[in-house]
């Protein structure tokens, strides 16, 4: 029995969002009698923190602390229509969109506190700690809260906005076959290292190491944990996961958690990772997103290293021992790859 | 079915409820004492988010009949919390990023304290060891293996 280690590469494109009959998000934003401000959206937070960055987007383009923002995800009843969470759209399409309505809120917002303070709007500016005052004079002052109620009780203005962002659908052109998916694409590179023992067919993770381009990161920690998170979830694909292990024959699909096979805490590995931001001129301050591009460059950097290690190339996910072994075999033994 | 009269401390105060035979200890707490603390992930032991404390230690409230837990003691996430101040585990979960869609943080939680409750400095490997049973499908367990540690105040390493 041979322990060998390997090393892969993979670098990927990943464009932002989806291209099946446009791509719009909606959102609105309203202040409230207290003068802090409800973003509405039907966007699901899936817990990697969309309702965080939308109301960082939110509070930034009102000009207002982001402590007097609140995000409500409500439903697809009650809420502006969103496409959904997926295809990594969300801190791109809803950020987009969460920004055009907060856009318009602070327009009203800007011309409430104008009457309120008889000078001319295009005079005032935001401190971002809740006042509204006049450029070069910050003791001609109104505070947003004193805004909202004279907007609301003297006034009679609603201080809200409508925002939709769409991508619209890009046909393919008959001739060419040419079409534009998507508007900003993210880049990735990540290296795996690897262990397959050529007795088991075990592949186990040595080490990662991974740069990604996502454009701003409007929350870096939000960025990290999903990066940290979203490799695991690759290596999952890459080497457990699947309903249908002989597909497309449907026998010995798993039945708990035992046969689903996933990682667990002793399987992890270090994974260093650099994250690099490079604005997209389409996206809200610049952002792209993480999203499923966490998890894509692992798959063919472990099945690279796989091949580097032992010399079988494995194209059918997951590489489970079985497959791994089956094909040492057929190669009449492991053949390791010069290190790279 | 007849029921059997059941009492057991679930956190800071007695209950006594009727339970019908074969109940499990999590269908119990959510359902007949409205605990929802303890999730039902998988209701076969394999995930480990329903896991609860009985007289301090670990179990899987799923595979746990109702009825053996007469007269001992039932402590959930919900004894955590204190009020409004988290404990130092929730808030070294919150400071470290350790939850993202939070459906294993219960279980995640609860095995964390009774690690810390047996060992307040437990090495890197035994916090491995203390969460082997649970599975988190969103951190890659680094955040909340790093959350544990902070949170036993002390950082030796395995």
């Amino acid at each position: 029995m041979t322990r060998h280690r390997g090393r892969g590469i993979a670098s990927i494109n990943y464009p932002i969002g989806m291209n099946l009959g446009g791509d719009p998000s909606q959102a609105l934003v309203h202040s409230n009698p207290s003068g802090k401000f409800t973003v509405a959206l039907s966007s699901i937070d899936l817990g990697q923190g969309m309702k965080s960055v939308t109301r960082q987007i939110c509070a930034e383009t009102l000009g207002v602390p982001v402590e007097d923002v609140y995000v409500d995800t409500a439903d697809s009843d009650t809420g502006p229509h969103c496409m959904g969470s997926f295809a990594s759209r969300g801190t791109h399409r809803v950020g987009n969109a969460v920004m055009a309505a907060a856009r318009e809120a602070r327009g009203v917002m800007m011309e409430a506190a104008a009457e309120e303070l008889e000078v001319n709007a295009a005079d005032l500016e935001t401190d971002g700690r809740g006042n509204i005052h006049v450029k070069g004079a910050p003791h001609r002052s109104i505070s947003t809260k004193d805004v909202a109620i004279a907007a609301q009780f003297k006034q009679g203005k609603t201080i809200a906005g409508r925002g939709i962002f769409l991508v619209p659908l890009s046909n393919v052109d008959p001739e060419t076959g040419e079409m534009s998916p998507a508007t900003c694409y993210a880049h990735a590179c990540l290296v795996a290292e690897v262990e397959v023992d050529d007795e088991t067919g075990e592949v186990t993770m040595i080490r990662m190491d991974s740069a990604y381009e996502l454009g701003r990161a409007l929350n870096p920690r939000l960025v990290e944990q999903q990066l940290v998170g979203g490799a695991w979830m690759g290596v999952s694909h890459a080497l457990y996961e699947t309903p249908e292990p002989y597909y497309p024959d449907p026998i010995h699909g798993p039945r708990d958690f035992v046969e689903y096979v996933m990682p667990g805490p002793g399987d992890v590995c270090p994974h260093d990772i650099a994250v690099l931001e490079r604005p997209a001129p389409d996206g809200p301050f610049g952002a792209k997103g993480p999203g499923e591009m966490c998890a894509n460059p692992v798959l063919p950097a472990v099945a690279n290293a796989i091949f580097n290690a032992v010399g079988v190339r494995i194209d059918d996910l997951p590489i489970t021992p079985e497959k791994v072994l089956r094909a040492i075999k057929a190669e009449g033994g492991a053949r390791p790859q010069a290190r790279r | 079915m007849a029921k059997t009269a059941l009492q057991f401390r679930h956190n800071s105060s007695d209950v006594a409820i009727f339970v019908d035979g074969g109940t499990n200890l999590l269908v119990a707490l959510r359902e007949l004492i409205g605990d929802m603390t303890p999730k039902f992930g998988c209701g076969q032991g394999g995930c480990g988010t329903c896991s609860v404390l009985i007289d301090g230690e670990l179990h899987l409230s799923c595979l746990t009949l109702a009825e053996t837990v007469a007269g001992r003691s039932v402590e959930t996430l919900d004894s955590l919390k204190q009020g409004p101040n988290l404990h130092p585990l929730q808030r070294a979960f919150a400071e470290n990023f350790a939850a993202q869609c939070g459906y294993c943080t219960p279980g995640m939680l609860m095995a964390a304290k009774a690690l810390l409750d047996r060992n307040p400095s437990p090495s890197r490997a035994e916090v491995v060891e203390a969460i082997s049973g649970n599975i988190c499908r969103c951190t890659g367990y680094e955040p909340i293996i790093n959350a544990i540690l902070a949170a036993s105040g002390d950082r030796a390493s395995a």
